[in-house]
């Protein structure tokens, strides 16, 4: 009895004296479908970290004579049936009457499968060169027997395009928030702190943004950007084009915290204190509502990726040859390409499950950063 | 009332202007003007056309004029319906859009009705029946329909469509119909090809709706009163209908403000995978051709339709809120 009543006792100290990152956390442990969630979202970005060690096969490696093979198993369980992972080589056979060349995996060629072996050379983070890969093949070329997906028209594995989309997909949205943000918090907290002239533009503007189709509007600017751009530029400027046209949910947040901040009796402590204007932005304001616009972002990410994704899809973003997953959407755009190789739409699964678990995420970083909900 | 009218209206017309900016802005973004693509054309077809031409040409339409007077210039041949001939279709603008419009409009506010009608009674269901396996049931199919993007639903259901029932979800008429005029067989033909494209374009706002429904509800069935009217013996039908539900519905009636706009954004995208004859596949075929009349003219009528049908909206809601029917609101 007593001993539950100290145990009680203890947390109540504990809350009392926790600092206010730690109230958070302690909120947000106990969301467990954020939490989950929130190891998906690291777990991607990992994936899109190590995107060259993690792809086994050239993503560029195109051999039109090995279009649309299809997902190859890997067996777990050698002919003796002990644990030795291996893919059967592919044989390409032509059918005697269309002349269709079709590959099929041959039983009588097992290729064993490391951990950690060699495969096609590339820069690790764009630096240090290697050729040290995730998966692959013991003996032989990867590119003869490793397609775990399956391959696409032109003969190129779709997991490890795949593997390097996610990296350009996950990063575009980073970006594309980043900027959305700055303008976000820029016109946001103008629009809180002064008030009166400025808040009403800024509010009118975001009314008026708010209450246009955007999709038109994106396709229509993302057309203007010229065809022979390099992939770098075209990134930037689909990024940008993004970002002008979302930041106003970011602002909205922004400027609501800031009006019921303006409030508070710690601000007019600090304006009374004398404590100039920078000061009380950044050293008062910021860090109570940081929580807030930190869940926003989670909020604002899936929304950059899926317009990324449908620009890109529509073929108007990224164009290959940049790889992103709407660039690799297009490829499975038609019915006649969808009924032949059906593995294409493989795709959409890592964009529904990143899209669900950062729709989680920030949920739960939202009840968590909310000290009375 | 009439400053809430008022204020609605000149909104409203700010958009509007705001929108054909856009659209002209649009419209002058890629390289060269049309007097290049005329002359690139016109090289292409073997002619050839001299520099002093084009700058003749040039002269004549005005294309060396300031672009603020070229803007002045091209809003009043818009006004007066004159959106130019389409470089892609070689016929007039107006003609190549033509019926598309108004069935883009029909998908539209049609979808938005199957939104309501299918946010209303799930929002009500989950909030009374909470932790219900209903409520769970329709979490789940809520967060599903958030997290895909309404191009990709499109595309499996299609892809599914085709593989168990060997049916093309595709298209808004049947073969025999497509070319046919207008006729009651072709209305109905257009009643069966409706609700699919429909349901995959409502599902993203239905999800929405119930989750602010259900929350509204929930909210309201917390209230006192809710209590005092079952203390009082009110049949648990009418406790829920009489006055929360009512309650909770004009957060719910608001969001039609931003529904619009995203059903009209997301039925650009479905058309273009289901091929449907809305203004979606000509939109996005006339800017990849770069033919900017043609696309600049769709945007700026998806854009304009989209702020009209808001407005109309919001005169809804001023019907149906008395506090804003009797000026308490702003």
């Amino acid at each position: 009895m007593s001993e539950a009543r100290s145990g009680s006792l203890a947390v109540e100290n504990r809350v009392a004296v926790a600092t206010q990152r730690q109230l958070i956390w302690w909120r947000f442990r106990k969301h467990k479908l954020a939490v989950v969630s929130a190891a998906i979202v690291g777990l991607f970005y990992v994936v899109a970290l190590f995107a060259d060690t993690i792809a086994c096969t050239e993503p560029f490696d195109t051999q039109a004579t090995r279009g649309y093979v299809p997902p190859q198993p890997i067996h777990w369980l050698d002919a003796e049936g002990h644990f030795h992972p291996q893919v059967f080589a592919l044989k390409g056979k032509r059918d005697p009457r269309t002349f269709k060349l079709s590959y099929a995996p041959d039983p009588g060629e097992p290729r064993d499968l490391v951990l950690f072996g060699r495969g096609y050379p590339y820069r690790l983070f764009g630096i240090v060169p290697t050729d040290i890969h995730l998966l692959a093949v013991s003996d032989g070329r990867p590119q003869d027997s490793l397609f775990l997906l399956g391959t696409d028209q032109l003969g190129r594995d779709v997991f490890s395009r795949l593997v390097l989309a996610t990296r350009t997909s996950l990063t575009i949205g980073l970006v594309g928030v980043s900027l959305s943000l700055a303008l976000g918090v820029l016109l946001g907290g103008m629009s809180g702190l002064y008030g009166g002239a400025a808040d009403l533009v800024i509010q009118r503007v975001i009314e008026i943004l708010r209450s246009i189709p955007t999709i038109p509007l994106w396709m229509g600017l993302a057309a203007a950007v010229p065809a022979s751009w390099s992939p770098q530029r075209v990134y930037f400027a689909i990024t940008i084009i993004i970002s002008l046209i979302g930041w106003t949910e970011l602002a909205r947040v922004v400027r609501g915290r800031f009006l019921a901040l303006r409030e508070e009796d710690f601000i007019t402590a600090a304006v009374l204190a004398g404590a100039s204007h920078m000061r009380i932005i950044f050293k008062h304001m910021v860090p109570s509502f940081l929580s807030h616009i930190i869940a926003a972002i989670s909020l604002a990410l899936p929304a950059m990726i899926i317009s990324e994704t449908t620009l890109s899809f529509l073929g108007l973003g990224l164009r290959p040859p940049a790889i992103s997953w709407g660039v690799l959407l297009q490829d499975a755009q038609n019915l006649q390409t969808l009924g032949l190789a059906p593995w294409l739409l493989v795709v959409a699964l890592p964009v529904i499950v990143v899209i669900l678990a950062f729709n989680f995420l920030g949920d739960g970083l939202r009840d968590a950063a909310d000290p009375y909900g | 009332m009439l400053a809430y009218l008022l204020r609605r209206l000149g909104l409203a017309l700010i958009t509007i202007w705001a929108i054909t900016v856009v659209t002209f802005i649009i419209l002058q973004l890629p390289p060269g003007d049309f007097v290049d693509a005329y002359v690139a054309s016109a090289s292409a077809g073997g002619a050839s056309i001299s520099a002093a031409e084009a700058d003749a040409m040039r002269e004549a339409y005005g294309l060396n004029q300031p672009l603020w007077f070229q803007y002045v210039k091209w809003l009043g041949h818009i006004v007066t319906g004159d959106f130019g001939r389409s470089f892609e279709f070689g016929k007039p603008v107006i003609e190549v859009i033509g019926d598309r419009l108004w069935l883009t409009v029909l998908l539209a506010v049609g979808s938005i009705v199957v939104t309501w009608g299918l946010a209303l009674p799930i929002g009500i269901y989950s909030a009374v029946r909470q932790y219900s396996v209903g409520d769970y049931v329709f979490t789940l199919l809520g967060f599903i329909g958030l997290a895909v993007p309404n191009f990709l639903l499109a595309l499996i259901i299609m892809y599914f469509g085709l593989r168990w029932f060997n049916l093309s979800v595709g298209g808004l008429f049947s073969a025999e119909q497509d070319l046919a005029p207008w006729s009651w067989a072709k209305v109905y033909d257009l009643i069966w090809h409706l609700p699919v494209p429909m349901l995959i374009l409502s599902l993203a706002g239905t999800a929405q709706l119930v989750r602010i429904m259900r929350a509204n509800l929930l909210d309201e069935l917390r209230r006192p009163y809710v209590m005092t009217a079952r203390a009082r013996g009110l049949p648990e039908r009418k406790v829920i209908f009489r006055y929360p539900v009512r309650a909770a519905l004009n957060p719910f009636a608001s969001t039609i403000g931003y529904l619009l706009p995203f059903t009209v954004s997301g039925s650009v995208i479905i058309s273009v995978v289901l091929s449907l004859p809305t203004v979606g596949p000509v939109l996005l075929r006339s800017l990849l051709s770069q033919d900017m009349l043609l696309a600049s003219t769709i945007i700026l009528l998806l854009g304009v339709l989209t702020v009209i049908g808001t407005l109309l909206s919001d005169l809804l809601l001023m019907w149906i809120d008395p506090r804003i029917r009797l000026g308490q609101l702003r």
